[in-house]
């Protein structure tokens, strides 16, 4: 019996089933990356000055000094936080009506076209670059960041609500369309009891990811508790910068367990 | 009074799902749809409150003409229809409660349903059904908290709230164990003859229609080849319905697992021996 059978086993190859090609590629694919690391040029030595200013800047993190910039830093946060919350509640009022606009078994297909399109382009530009043309129309300040973190809110949970629509159990819509409801009577009965939670627990997360945006976006300009981080590091501050980034990153790890912990309690 | 007239329905893939079927339904009577996966059972219920849009011919619902009605005139008719699923297609997460009264959505403004202060009629209603169904209890439950049965019960509540001049059932019973599919079939007779309710019940399980049906309509491919009482329901009957290949592939199967049984046995005696 055993002698009539194979007793060796290989997976046969999935993608590239010719042997030859398949080596080839690999071999290629070695011989740019050496290349392409070799094409990096590396200035060491302003590597080693640098060296020693990560130093330094590690030393103020070890030394944070949140005293002889207490105004400029508490200023910077109630901006950022103000920022946070203003733009993340804006931010979604404006997504779900768009993102029901951009889901395909609600609307008939224009709407959905230009639902879509609007999302499209509010998550195609990243939002630094947002910042940099909003800062250069409102000028300097929160104003600039609120509106920036308003449109990157809108791309994130108009897209995510509507895929989270289109993956509703339609029975359920059915059902309520088969008593005579309206379309907004659908919406009210069958869709918004089937994705609220999910929408609660992406507007909390996204209000985490504005606070962690609004300090990028305040080093171009955007004001809060980036510009301050900007500034400090300008004038090689590092023991205040120190203390900034501490306090980014108490606050995110706060914002994130408690909207994680709300989330549990949510489901 | 419902009546088809020559229905038929091509979807777009260009399969025809049903070819030119007409039926007609009096007050009070019980139909069973029964027929092969693929018969268009679902279609023709589907296409009676228009989930489904019918290509050609009429229904007529007590002299309304179904297919030609606007959007508006169809969600006013559609309140007439009551329709009860095969997977009971409650709101899971909503109370048992708002399950009942979204029975009333066509009747009440947006409003009113957003703030879910229906009318206290419409409230007593709801109550008086929860009880009729045996609910009355678990009405501030939510609908993901109860049983398969207990489901089912909502859901058959529900299309009573509408105050329907016809029921749709679609396979009520598939997802529910042997016990619980007999008390809900004999619930949902027990109501329609109340309520003098006419009712089309697309049903897999040919005892049960032969036990709980006035009327029995085997369709297959599409089309109507039996019409005629319980009793008519012979073997013959089930062939033309079913096709005789699966018939006797069926009971070929049951030649099989037979054969299998008694040999089973006899090694065990020889075991035992």
């Amino acid at each position: 019996m055993s002698g009539t059978y194979p007793a060796t086993w290989r997976r046969p190859p999935q993608i590239i089933t010719d042997r030859r090609l398949r080596i080839g590629l690999q071999i290629g694919v070695l011989v740019y990356l050496v290349l392409a690391v070799g094409s990096l040029e590396v200035n060491w030595q302003r590597v080693s000055e640098g060296l020693e200013r990560g130093q330094r800047f590690i030393m103020g993190f070890l030394q944070p000094d949140f005293t002889s910039r207490w105004r400029d830093i508490s200023q910077g946060l109630v901006e950022s936080l103000t920022m946070t919350l203003t733009s993340t509640v804006v931010g979604v009022l404006i997504s779900v009506p768009i993102g029901i606009g951009a889901a395909r078994n609600l609307v008939p297909r224009p709407v959905y076209l230009v639902c879509r399109s609007i999302v499209a382009v509010s998550r195609s530009l990243q939002e630094v670059i947002v910042a940099i043309f909003l800062v250069a129309m409102f000028g300097f300040g929160p104003f600039a960041g609120f509106l920036t973190l308003t449109f990157a809110t809108i791309g994130f949970i108009a897209k995510l609500l509507a895929d989270d629509i289109e993956e509703i159990d339609e029975a359920q819509a059915e059902a309520i369309r088969s008593t005579g409801a309206t379309w907004l009577q659908l919406l009210n009965y069958a869709i918004q009891p089937q994705v609220m939670p999910r929408l609660i627990g992406l507007s909390l997360y996204r209000l985490d990811i504005n606070f962690r945006e609004s300090a990028v976006i305040g080093i171009v300009g955007a004001g809060g508790i980036g510009a301050t981080l900007n500034t400090s590091i300008d004038r090689y501050e590092y023991d205040s910068a120190g203390a900034i980034l501490l306090i980014i990153i108490a606050i995110v790890m706060v914002a994130e367990y408690g909207s994680s912990y709300l989330r549990k309690f949510l489901q | 009074m419902l009546e088809l007239i020559s229905l038929s329905k091509t979807y777009r893939t260009g399969d025809a799902a049903l070819s030119d079927v007409s039926l007609q339904v009096p007050k009070g009577q019980i139909v069973g749809l029964i027929g092969p996966s693929g018969a268009g059972k679902s279609t023709l219920i589907r296409c009676i409150n228009r989930l489904v849009e019918p290509s050609t011919g009429k229904i007529e619902l007590g002299g309304v003409d179904l297919v030609t009605l606007g959007r508006r005139d169809l969600r006013k008719q559609r309140r007439r229809i009551g329709m009860i699923f095969q997977e009971y297609a409650l709101v899971e997460r909503l109370t048992v409660m708002e399950n009942v009264l979204s029975g009333r959505l066509g009747y009440v403004p947006f409003w009113r349903s957003y703030l879910r202060r229906f009318d206290a009629s419409d409230i007593q209603r709801a109550y008086q059904l929860l009880d009729r169904v045996g609910l009355l209890d678990h009405a501030d439950k939510r609908a993901d908290a109860l049983s398969g049965g207990q489901r089912q019960r909502v859901g058959i509540a529900r299309a009573l709230a509408q105050d329907p001049d016809l029921l749709l059932v679609d396979e009520p019973t598939a997802s529910l164990d042997p016990k619980t599919s007999r008390q809900i079939m004999r619930l949902l007779t027990e109501i329609c003859t109340e309520r003098d309710l006419p009712a089309i019940v697309n049903i897999h399980d040919v005892p049960l229609a032969r036990q709980f049906m006035q009327r029995i309509v085997g369709l297959r491919a599409g089309q109507i080849v039996f019409d005629d009482a319980p009793t008519a329901l012979t073997e013959d009957a089930l062939t033309r319905i079913y096709g005789a290949e699966d018939w006797d592939a069926m009971r070929k199967g049951d030649i099989d697992q037979a054969e299998a049984e008694n040999d089973a046995i006899r090694q065990l005696a020889e075991v035992g021996a």
